[in-house]
């Protein structure tokens, strides 16, 4: 009976409050050696995979990122030109200046959590610098945000998560709207959308960076629905997260400008590579 | 001290038990599986009532709402209700054959998931409805198994 007064409180307490938050950092990192030991074997796999591979594929792998690494440098480098334009210009209109987001590439870990949200664990905690609410990123875009975080590894929840919304606008006309998670893998939905708006199939998601809590410009993904039924007051937009959601090893871990500040002011010894 | 034996033997259970509830499994299975740690905490509940309780099924609910990310005291509610009254009914469980042990698993183990569903629903997750009776179903099918390979390592290491 004690208990499930004690359990009630303590649901009620972590639903409503953020107190627990640091009660379950450090929990996390009692569970986190039971994790390492699930993750373990199919590491080890992927590592035997790697050490007994032929020479001839290993050599053929090198060459394709060689290239791609040139072709990936070339073009950075007209970036870099671009983002000090872009500067220059946003400075002479008196904008304020878009300061570089720190990453940091974490692992996933392979352990499945709560089968009714979507979630992963990382391999990054409260030791390197991640927050609660810090956003994870891949090479294609948005994936989801921490939400809790221990001292050795975090716990975040992807953007396809029913609880989950994302503040997003379309890339080409600047529409804003809220990519809502829907519980399937691959499916996101905009919320909010009037019928007479200018949405196509095919159009490209991007984070607005409203809310603060994501940095913009990421992709988030592109349009592939939309029902416009005339009852209804707001069409049904569908969207497809570019990330690899679920099929991804490491992951970037973002802090946007003004979290960046904050850790670096707090950790000035630990950089990690500034883009 | 005399009668505190073993208590390793409980603990290395414990711990494959929430081994296997993170294991990676693929996607349309992972409604299926069975509460590994409710099984365990059944099977000891059943076996050393005196030892195994309520504190102990509550802790372990703690950590496994850490494990799974829910709500801190979501499966520890279950848990605790689960091992009370597994408690209260052992006496009259653990004489029964296997699959009519498995029939009380069935609903000890539907109490701890459905107040755990519950909750979720509460907070306004949604739950899929079959979830209510593929946990359980699992867990009584694999009841026999867990309770033969428990029972084993119990008069091994002679754990009472």
């Amino acid at each position: 009976m004690l208990f499930s007064i004690v359990s009630l409180v303590l649901m009620t307490a972590d639903h409503r409050t953020h107190y627990l938050d640091v009660v379950r950092g450090q929990l996390l990192m009692v569970i986190y050696p039971l994790q390492l030991a699930v993750d373990l074997p199919i590491k080890a796999a992927s590592w035997v995979a790697e050490s007994i591979s032929f020479r001839k594929t290993l050599v053929r792998e090198n060459e394709g990122l060689r290239r791609d690494r040139l072709l990936l440098s070339a073009r950075l480098a007209k970036f870099a030109d671009l983002e000090a334009e872009n500067n220059r210009l946003r400075g002479l209109l008196d904008s304020s200046v878009k300061i570089a987001d720190r990453v940091l590439i974490a692992e996933v870990l392979a352990v499945d959590l709560d089968p009714f949200s979507r979630r992963l664990v990382i391999n990054k905690g409260t030791g390197d610098g991640v927050v609660v609410g810090q956003s994870l990123i891949d090479s294609n875009g948005i994936m989801g945000q921490v939400v809790s975080a221990g001292p050795v590894s975090s716990n975040a929840l992807l953007i396809t998560d029913p609880s989950h919304a994302l503040p997003v606008q379309l890339n080409r006309n600047g529409l804003r709207t809220v990519a809502v998670g829907t519980g399937s893998l691959s499916l996101l939905s905009l919320s909010h959308i009037p019928n007479n708006s200018d949405v196509r199939i095919g159009d490209l998601v991007v984070t607005s960076g409203l809310g603060g809590r994501f940095p913009s410009g990421y992709p988030v993904g592109r349009v592939v629905s939309i029902e416009r039924d005339r009852s209804q007051a707001f069409a049904q937009v569908m969207i497809k997260p570019s990330a690899h959601l679920e099929r991804n090893r490491e992951v970037l871990l973002v802090w946007s400008s003004s979290e960046a500040e904050v850790v670096q002011s707090a950790m000035p010894n630990r950089g990690a590579p500034k883009w | 001290m005399e009668r505190r034996h073993g208590g390793w033997a409980i603990t290395v259970s414990v711990v494959v038990a929430l081994i296997l509830t993170t294991l990676p499994i693929p996607d349309w299975a992972a409604l299926w599986r069975p509460s590994w740690v409710a099984l365990v905490v059944v099977y000891w509940c059943m076996a050393v009532p005196e030892r195994f309780g309520l504190v102990l099924g509550w802790l372990l609910g703690l950590i496994l709402d850490v494990q799974s990310g829910t709500l801190l005291g979501q499966h520890a509610l279950g848990m605790c209700v689960m091992a009370f009254i597994t408690l209260a009914i052992h006496q009259r469980v653990r004489v029964l054959p296997l699959w009519q042990q498995g029939v009380s698993v069935f609903g000890l183990v539907f109490i701890y998931n459905t107040l755990t569903l519950w909750v979720n629903g509460v907070q306004g997750k949604p739950v899929e409805a079959v979830a209510y009776w593929s946990v359980p179903f699992m867990s009584m099918v694999l009841w026999p198994w867990i309770y033969i390979i428990l029972r084993d390592v119990r008069r091994r290491f002679r754990v009472y």
